[in-house]
């Protein structure tokens, strides 16, 4: 496995290129342009969802190795927790401001 | 353990063991991912609260925030050339690149305190208001677990400078470089939901 292995890490260097592509992107969206507040909040929370995915996948090879798909399975469900607590907390919260105003 | 080793595999992932704690810690990684939703939720709910006072715009400075950003994606970078480095079985190159990498580390907590300390000096303490509890909680945990990153890998490359590669020290190794990788993948988050999200509003 070790003669085999590839002699330049080409997935490696791609991966950060493009991660520091989304980052400073992310950085001209919110604060050179003018779209509107939920306009830049769309974009570069797309753009974290994606660099967290290459990050995921071309550095830390999630699905790779035969327990790849366990692996894969718990972070998704991992996410899928977060998702919930994040926006279900901003959820309930923010409808206890209303009726209490 | 070493008795069934299968050597067409990279050395980390040879023994069931090795397989076995690398699952383990991607266990470990989706508890962390809720670890870290908890204090992102608590932000997103108290963000506003600035009771008077100093707000986003008052505290932060982007372009330091840029160069912390770029410090750790970096240190994520190399890290994996690190691991790229192992499993070609060259040692030097792999001890090379995580010696960079903690430096890179090392870096972004040094500019971390900087940005704490600035912050106390401009009377954004985390007693001020609710944001800044959560402001501090949430960047502060990640700051430790760089912190105790730092520490970790520390002992690994002296592990690794006395016994070579080995399964184990290989698995070791790569196990750290999960962690390494996910604190940057928190910092993402951290990045655009709170310092540029912060100076959007």
């Amino acid at each position: 496995m070790q003669n085999k292995a590839k002699v330049f890490p080409v997935s490696h260097i791609v991966g950060f290129v493009l991660s520091l592509v989304m980052t400073f992107a992310a950085a001209w969206v919110a604060l050179k342009t003018f779209y509107s507040f939920n306009t830049i909040m769309m974009i570069i929370g797309t753009l974290a969802v994606l660099q967290a995915a290459l990050q995921l996948t071309m550095f830390m090879h999630m699905n790779e190795g035969e327990d790849g798909r366990t692996q894969t399975i718990n972070v998704v469900y991992g996410i899928f927790v977060a998702i919930v607590i994040v926006a279900g907390t901003v959820w309930v919260m923010s409808i206890g401001m209303h009726t209490h105003h | 353990m070493s008795a069934n080793l299968n050597t067409s595999l990279p050395l980390e992932y040879q023994s069931e063991q090795n397989r076995m704690n690398i699952l383990g810690f991607w266990i470990f990684l989706g508890a962390e991912i809720v670890l870290f939703a908890t204090l992102f939720g608590v932000y997103a709910v108290l963000f506003q609260r600035y009771a008077g006072g100093p707000t986003h715009q008052d505290i932060i400075m982007i372009k330091e925030v840029m160069i912390q950003t770029v410090l750790l994606l970096t240190s994520s970078f190399t890290m994996g050339l690190a691991i790229f480095e192992m499993r070609r079985n060259n040692l030097k190159g792999l001890i090379t690149w995580f010696v960079i990498t903690l430096l890179l580390g090392a870096g972004f907590l040094f500019m971390e305190v900087n940005e704490f300390i600035h912050y106390v000096h401009m009377g954004a303490t985390m007693q001020t208001s609710a944001f800044l509890s959560s402001l501090f909680v949430l960047l502060g945990t990640h700051g430790a677990h760089v912190t105790f990153g730092i520490i970790w890998a520390t002992m690994i490359i002296i592990q690794l400078v006395r016994r070579g590669l080995t399964p184990v020290t290989a698995r070791k190794t790569f196990i750290l470089g999960l962690y390494w990788h996910f604190l940057d993948v928190v910092w993402i988050f951290i990045f655009t939901f709170v310092y540029l999200k912060g100076l959007v509003m």
